[in-house]
Formats: structure tokens, sequence, C-alpha cells
């Protein structure tokens, strides 16, 4: 086994270089995230009404009852998704990554859908589904004479948010399951290992970066998420805190911008946990993704409870997407298991004015996750091959974009660019690639953290092996690092890719006019009204549908490359 | 024949020439596209040249972003309801006075003057306040249909109602600083808070409200007149009814000051409050009350006339000085004592409703007294009227120097005031229950 500290020798070779990119990544972070971050949050230090540094706001802070509620709330809530989110996405996982399984890549595209659900519409479905007076309540009132809360109080929002995120485990754990080597298992195997033990203790352990990976990121993300507890009304939670109060006309307090400060802090903090649990230890591997042999088969009655375990969580987890195309559908839906009417009429209004909604969002977000791809590759390699002083803060600063809300962000942006004017004389703020840079900063955590796991598992005595044999350092990247990433970046792209088509709050700072528009700011504005709640869904249903359309063939053209290179058959 | 011609054309280069601008005309709203679409039709078309760029932010992104985007502005209109984002829009200097040159607008709708006293913004619209309510859902759960305020408070409607936080939508802080300035400061929060005791929830956008009774979640909302008629317009089960005491609230407009096309954005507001303006707000995605009173003649037979229906002329004359200098602590106060503290609010009013139940099978005067004690105790407030107008709680909103306690340090007294009392009512409230056993 390659202890980390083997990459010291080769670091010394390349130090101009990667002092090079580690300034240049800085330089983008310092611009487009900590500069308009701390032209907002800085309020968080000074006392109302002007002042010096103070950290009174902190204390009060800590001795306001609601907000410290509110704290533990939030951690209890994140950890208990954690759990639900694991108990989602590691049988999905598994078994269609290490068995022999038909449709395999189905259910890992079905799997990630839930993922993206288009903001505010996707509320209305859960609602009309799982809400009080929803589908499966009013079902279970009628025959059985009781409801079920899914949808009230903390245990709501968990609910909630574990459908909403367990794809995050789900792709990072995935990509780290496909990368072990068969013989490990086979090598298990012969010494009489199987089961579930096999798993525990051989498949899971050297999966536990890509798990570890998507697991942080459900922790922070569910801790900064503010659309799914305010959608239950559930408002004793930080983020949703942090936002009523920044985002309330009047109540323009600095207690909003301290607990985006702590919110932040939390995020760094569950990161660099995150780096001590997989610290000291090596999960690389030489070789890779199979090695060319087959997939474990699963026997007749395992393979009877295999799919009957996968369809049942897919069928929960993807409730809400039928919920949404049943609303997308229906003339009018209330107080009703099933709608009164089935209409196509929505689609036809969304699909006349909605084409420039469309090719924005793709244009957006193609672009945004290319660039967490990139950074995201950059600063996992500076990180853990090199030795450039200041690497560790690259990693802590992108990862805690996670946490910052999207309308600091968006205010940021506007306080930080908007001054900036170009020849023209138009505002620097107003162009549509700024709206690209605010979602890219948003999803550079997805991106680093699949890279993060991705690297983690290429064993550098690979990169040591091409240098010996006389390959420059960029070449070894090209030719070597790059290639076996692969899989990570990808995983990595498409989170990017698809949590950026649903991004609202920082776009809906940016937006200046109707032509520079995402869908997302189509369906807030459709969502206003009670006659655009079908055209809504309908817009949502389209979103969805070109999302997965594009991971879909961003896969295939990733798995025919692998392909072509021989690196998995 | 050519002079029927040339009069036709005269008539409209004349009727053209009215609002005769051209160029773009940028304009920040919250209303939805329902809204501004069949007005920028006839604006545009009434005005050849001029365009109409909308931008649609809710309130809140719209005042943050016409303040953060100041040193180089490029909006001209700032179009939405809430008064109180004119009000900040206007404290932070980011609006120029414009007098309307129109003539036979109203100076008042019900109780609220239509236009900024200082000229700053125009009022070109308004709505009222009602009681929405799910028709379905009232019957599957066997439910009365409300026609007052205080019918909500009654003990069938626990758990039933909703409503948007004051500090998150202008409409509902108008209704309740209505309801305190018409009962006083210590009935009206009384009332409040009886209502409050049978919420279900309070949301966070004003849209909420609506959204959960269509699809059946909640029962009842309190509402803004408009959200339930286009409702029905979009086919929902659902009613609306005016309370008698109900508060108009007038719709704004204003001129951002820098404007890029001040010209144009004036003609905007001038094509808004022509009798074609006020027309089209008739529409059925529209619905609101026109301010030119003549208007009402081509409007729907059932169309709410303030001008004309009594239970709209509005009982009280609203102080819009008042209303401002508790602006604040009308919001936070509501925030601390309901928003943030509704479990312990509800508790309270639900053994409180079981105690007059039991009360009316079997009369108990210990346990009647503890009752009214108990709902005395559900009423205190931490400040009083004159202290929450006083400078030193206005400056711990504002950051003045005359503040005697944090924002911060005020929200924890009052939610531990709050709690305090509801936890000490509903033991009052469980102690009469035993009685009647």
């Amino acid at each position: 086994m390659m202890l980390p500290t083997a990459a010291a020798p080769l670091a010394t070779h390349r130090a101009t270089g990667a002092t090079v990119l580690a300034l240049a990544i800085g330089v983008f972070l310092l611009a487009f995230l900590v500069v308009p971050v701390a032209t907002v949050v800085y309020v968080a230090f000074t006392e109302k009404g002007g002042g010096g540094f103070t950290l009174v706001n902190f204390v009060d802070f800590a001795r306001t009852d609601l907000f410290v509620r509110s704290f533990w709330n939030s951690i209890y809530v994140s950890a208990m998704t954690v759990l639900w989110s694991s108990a989602f996405a590691l049988p999905l996982a598994y078994l269609t990554t290490r068995f022999e399984f038909r449709g395999a890549g189905l259910v890992q595209t079905l799997g990630f859908l839930p993922l993206i659900m288009p903001p505010f519409v996707g509320a209305v479905a859960m609602q009309l589904l799982f809400g009080r007076n929803g589908t499966v309540n009013l079902l279970l009132d009628e025959h059985f004479g009781f409801k079920i809360g899914f949808m009230e109080g903390l245990n709501g929002v968990i609910f909630l948010q574990a459908i909403h995120y367990f794809p995050f485990i789900l792709v990072n754990l995935s990509a780290a399951l496909r990368n072990i080597d068969r013989s490990m298992e086979e090598a298990a195997q012969n010494l009489g290992s199987h089961g579930l033990r096999l798993f525990r203790r051989i498949a899971f352990p050297l999966a536990l970066p890509g798990y570890v990976a998507g697991a942080s990121l459900v922790f922070v993300k569910v801790f900064d998420d503010v659309a799914s507890p305010l959608l239950l009304n559930v408002k004793e939670m930080l983020a949703p805190q942090a936002y009523l109060r920044i985002t309330s006309i009047g109540i323009d307090d600095p207690m909003g911008y301290v607990i985006a400060v702590v919110l932040i802090l939390i995020a760094i903090a569950t990161m660099w946990c995150s780096a001590r649990v997989l610290k000291g230890k090596d999960y690389a591997t030489t070789q890779r993704g199979g090695g060319g042999l087959a997939r474990r088969r699963l026997t007749g009655r395992q393979s009877i409870l295999a799919y009957a375990l996968v369809l049942s969580i897919l069928a929960l987890v993807l409730a809400p997407h039928v919920g949404l195309l049943l609303l997308s559908f229906a003339t009018v839906w209330s107080f009703s298991p099933l709608p009164d009417g089935f209409t196509l009429s929505h689609y036809a209004r969304v699909l006349g004015d909605s084409s420039v909604y469309i090719t924005n969002t793709l244009l957006y977000s193609g672009l945004a996750a290319a660039i967490d791809v990139v950074l995201g590759g950059a600063i996992a390699y500076l990180v853990l091959r090199t030795r450039v002083p200041g690497r560790g803060i690259l990693d802590w600063g992108a990862g805690a974009a996670l946490a910052v809300p999207g309308v600091v962000l968006g205010i940021g942006y506007l306080r930080a660019f908007y001054g900036v004017k170009l020849p023209d004389g138009t505002s620097l703020a107003a162009l549509w690639i700024m709206i690209v840079l605010a979602i890219a900063i948003r999803r550079l955590p997805y991106a680093l953290r699949a890279a993060y796991a991705a690297l983690q598992q290429i064993s550098v005595s690979l990169e040591e092996a091409a240098e010996n044999l006389g390959a420059t350092k960029s070449r070894t990247v090209r030719r070597i690092v790059i290639p076996l990433m692969t899989g990570g970046l990808l995983a990595g792209f498409v989170t990017s890719f698809a949590t950026a088509a649903v991004e609202l709050s920082a776009v809906l700072m940016l937006v200046q006019n109707n032509s520079d528009a995402p869908l997302s700011y189509g369906l807030y504005v459709l969502m206003q009204t009670p006659a655009g709640r079908g055209a809504g869904a309908a817009l949502g249903v389209i979103a969805v549908i070109i999302v997965a359309a594009c991971m879909g063939l961003s896969q295939l053209a990733a798995d025919r490359s692998q392909r072509a290179r021989g690196l998995d058959l | 024949m050519f002079r029927s011609i040339a009069l036709a054309a005269a008539l409209v280069v004349a009727s053209a020439t009215a609002f005769a601008q051209s160029g773009k005309i940028t304009v920040v709203t919250s209303f939805s596209k329902d809204v501004t679409d069949p007005l920028k039709k006839a604006f545009e078309k009434a005005t050849p040249g001029a365009t109409l760029e909308v931008q649609n932010r809710n309130t809140n992104a719209g005042v943050k972003f016409v303040d953060e985007t100041k040193a180089n502005n490029q909006v001209d209109l700032f179009w939405a309801s809430a008064p109180d984002a004119f009000e900040v829009l206007k404290a932070k200097k980011l609006l120029s006075p414009y007098k309307p040159k129109a003539t036979g607008i109203a100076e008042a709708v019900g109780s609220y003057p239509v236009n900024d006293k200082d000229g700053f913004y125009v009022g070109f619209a308004a709505s009222g306040y009602g009681i929405m309510w799910n028709e379905r859902y009232v019957k599957a759960n066997k439910l009365p249909t409300p026609k007052e305020w205080q019918d909500l408070a009654q003990a069938p409607y626990f758990d039933h109602v909703s409503i948007s936080a004051p500090s998150r939508s202008g409409t509902t802080h108008l209704t309740i600083e209505t309801i305190l300035q018409g009962e006083g400061w210590a009935k009206g929060w009384r009332t409040i808070k009886e209502i409050a005791g049978n919420l279900r929830q309070v949301t966070d956008r004003s849209f909420g409200v609506p959204e959960n009774v269509n699809s059946g979640q909640v029962g009842y909302g309190i509402v803004i007149d408009f959200f339930a008629f286009s409702s029905q317009g979009a086919g929902f089960p659902v009613k609306f009814v005016y309370p008698s005491v109900t508060t108009l609230v007038p719709a704004n407009i204003g001129v951002i000051v820098n404007a890029p096309n001040k010209a144009g954005a004036e003609a905007f507001i001038e094509f808004l409050l022509s009798p074609g303006g006020q027309e089209a707000l008739l529409e059925p995605t529209i619905r609101r009350l026109p301010v030119r009173p003549e208007t009402y003649a081509k409007a729907p037979a059932d169309y709410p006339n303030p001008f004309k229906d009594k239970n709209l002329q509005g009982l009280l004359t609203f102080d819009a000085g008042l209303s401002e200098k508790r602006n604040e602590a009308v919001d936070v106060l509501f925030d601390q004592l309901v928003t943030f503290q509704l479990e312990p609010l509800k508790a309270a009013t639900k053994s409180l409703h079981e105690l007059d139940a039991a009360l009316a099978r079997k009369d108990n005067a210990q346990a009647r007294a503890l009752a009214k004690e108990a709902r005395d105790l559900i009423a205190a407030m931490p400040v009083t009227d004159a202290e929450a107008a006083s400078p030193e709680i206005r400056q711990a909103f504002t950051g003045g120097k005359q503040k005697t306690a944090r924002q911060a340090e005020l929200e924890q007294q009052w939610a531990a005031f709050a709690k305090e009392k509801y936890t000490a009512a509903k033991a009052k409230a469980d102690e009469g229950l035993k009685l009647t056993r």
C-alpha cells in the first residue's frame, strides 16, 4: 500500500507549474466568491447603525433561544437525513455496480432524478401527494380512517430532504464502487467472505472516499437548504432563519448575516471532518474498474429480492416526479386523490414562449458545470498531489461556497460588479456570463467532492511509473490522471449540471431581462399565479426531461470513450 | 369618405401622442405575468415605439436590486403592491416624485389614501383583504362558512387557517395594522392572537396562502381578493368573502431616481391611470379595483365597487404616520409572539376551546374565571402602543443612538415573554378543564 507521503519526491519537480495554477484558482475564487460574499457578510461584524468591528452579534446569537433551537434542529435534521439517504443509496449503488443487474444504467439515471426538482412546483406536487390532504393521506383516511404526517415538522423535512438529496451519495458512491478492482472482492471470496460481510469489510471500505464525499455534501446541503423547510413551513432551522431575515423588507439587521457566517463555518467544519475521516488511510488501487473480470451474479432468489428492493426505493424517491407529471396534465387538482381531469393545454401554453428559457438553461448550466469540473479537478489535484502552500485554503474556500446562501451571493455580485462599467456603458453585472459564474460558484463543491474522491482512488505509483518512463508532468496528467478520473469527473459534471439547471435564488437577483433568463426564472414567474400552476408543472417536466436527456448523453459519451481506451469492458 | 379616414388618422395620431414616448422602459415588478402581459400589450399598442421591459422579481429582491444598482441605475419604474416597499425605497431616496396629470382619480379608496402624501409613488389600483376557503375541504371536514374575522377565532376553525407573515407580506402587514388601529392596540392584538391560535401555518410568501388553499392543504386563508378571484378563474373550488371591516390597500408605481427613460416612465404611469389602463384592470386574470370611479360602469355585475359598496367604505381613517412609526415593531411582534411561538400558542388555544365546550355543557363559575385569566394571559403584550412607536424601540430596528436594546435582545425578550404567558395560559385552561369534570 502506498502512503500519501509518496507524493513528496514528485512535488519539487512541478512546483512552479502547480504554484501558477494554484494562484490562478485563488484569484478566481477571490474575485467571484470571497470578495462578493465579504461585501455582504461583513455586516455580521458591525453593530447596526455604524460603529467598528464587534462580536456582540455572535453573543446575541448564542443568547437567543430561537437561534439556538434552530441550530440544534438543523443538526438533527441534517444527521438524520444522511442516515436515511444512505439507506436509500447504498442498496441502489451496490447492486447496480458490483453485480450483473439488468437495467443498472436506467436505475442509475432514474435514481439521479430526485436531485432535479424544479423550485416551487416540486413543492406543490409533494403536498398534493404526501401532504395532510394529499393523495396518500386521503386514501388512507377513506379506507383505514387515519393519516400519516409525512410532511409534518422536522420529520417531514427529513423525509423530503432524504428523497431529494440521496442522489449525492448514490452518484459518488457508485463512481467509487465502479473503481474498485474486482480482484479485491474475488480475493475475499476465495478466503470465504461473502454477503454483507464482503460488503462491510471490502467493498464499502474501499469505496469510502465516494461515500464520505456524498454524505458530507448531503449534510452540508441539508444544513443550508432553505426551500424544503419553508415548503413545509418549518422556520425554526438555521438556514430558513437566515433567509427570512435577509429577505424581509425592513428587518435589515445583522443577525441574518451572522447566521450566514455560522452556516459557512459549519460547512467548512464538515469538510474538515470528512477529510479527517479519510486521513492517513490509502484508498488507491493500481488496477482499475473491474479489470476485465465479470461482475458477480445474483442467484434467482437473490435477484427477486434485489429487484423488489430497488423498485420500491425507486417508487418512493420518484413519487414527487410522478406527482409533477400528473400536475402538468391536470385541469384542477384540489383536495382529491387524483386530478379532476386531464389536459394538454399547459404544455401548449409553455412550449410557445419557453424555448429561450430552455436554451439559456442548457447554455448556463453546461458552462457552469464545465467550469466546475476544471476547477474541481485542479483543486483536487493540487491538494492531493502537490505541496503548494495554501492548497488547503483553496479546498476549504471552494467547499465553503456550498454554505453561502444564494441570495447572499446574488447581492454580493450586484454590489461587487454592478459599478464596473464596460466600454459601452453597460454594467458588468448585467452580462449573462455573471449568472453563469454565480451558478458555477454555487455548484463548485459538488464537482470538487467528486473529483477529490476520484483522485483518492488512483494510486500515485501509476503516475510515478509514467514519469519514470520519461513522460513529462503535463503529459502524465493528460494521459494517466485525467483518463483515470473520468468517472468521478463525469459524476461531478452531471451533479453540477443538473442542479445548476434548477438554481433559483442567486439567479433571481441577477437576471436583468427576460431574454437572458433561465428556466428556473420562468418557473418562478409562472408559479406566482393560480392559473400558472399547471403551466409551471409542465415547464418543470420539460426541465427534468431535458436535464435527464443531457445526463444520459454525457454518460453515454463517457462510456464510449472509456471503452475505446479499453478501461472498462 | 376621405374626411372620415383623415379624421380617424388624426384621432389615432392624437391618442398616440397622448403618451408619445418611445424607446425601452424598464420596470421592476412583483406582479405576475398574468397581470403584466395584458397591460404591457395595451400600453405598447397605445404608445407606438415604446417597449416595456418587464423584470419579474419578488418585492424584496426588487427593492434590493434597485438599491444595489443605484450607482448605475438602469431601471425606470418600480411597480408592486406592498406600500411598505415603496416606503423603504422612499426612505433610501431611490424614488423621484411625480404628480400624475390624469384627472378623475379618487383621493382615497376605502380608508386608505391612493397616493403617497409626498408624491413619491402613485396608487393605480386597490385590493381588499378577506377570507378565502376551499369548498371541498370545508365540506369534507363539515366546517362552517366564515363571514367575519372573529369567526376565524372560533373552535371549529382550529388548525384550519393560514396567513402570510406581516414581515413577509406588505399587504398582510396593512391588514394587521388596520385591525390594530380599528380596535386599538390591546384589543386589536387580542383579536389577532385569538385568530392566530387557530392557525395551521404562517407562510413566508403571500402566494403560499392561496396555493395551499387551492390544493386543499388548508381550509381557510386570509388573503388579498385577487388571489381568490384569479383562483376561481383558474377553476379551483374556492370561495371568498370580504368581512364587514376590511381594508382596501392600493397597488403602487413609482419612478426611480435617475431613470434612464424618465419621460417613458411617466408615460406608463399616465397610461395606467387613463380610462383605457384602468379598464384593463377589470380583466379576469388581473381583477384589481380601479381607482377611477367611472370605470366601474364597465365592470361585470358582481364586481366589488369600493366607492358604492357599504362594507368597502372603511370605518376608520387610516393613520399612515402612526403605521410608519411602528412598522418594524408590529412585524417583529407578530413574528416573535405568533410565527415563532405558534406551538405554545396553539396548545393554549386548544385547551381553551376544550374548556369552552365543557363549560357549554355544564357551567362552572371557577372554571369560567380561569378561562378568562387564560385569555388575558394570551392577550398580554410585552409593550404598549406608546412604547412600540417610541424612538427607543424604533431605533433598535434602525440602529439609532436612542436605542436601549439591540434588536436581537428585544426579540429574545418578547419571545420569552410570549412563551411564558402561553404556557401559563395553557396551565390555567387545563386547570379549569379539570374542574368541569
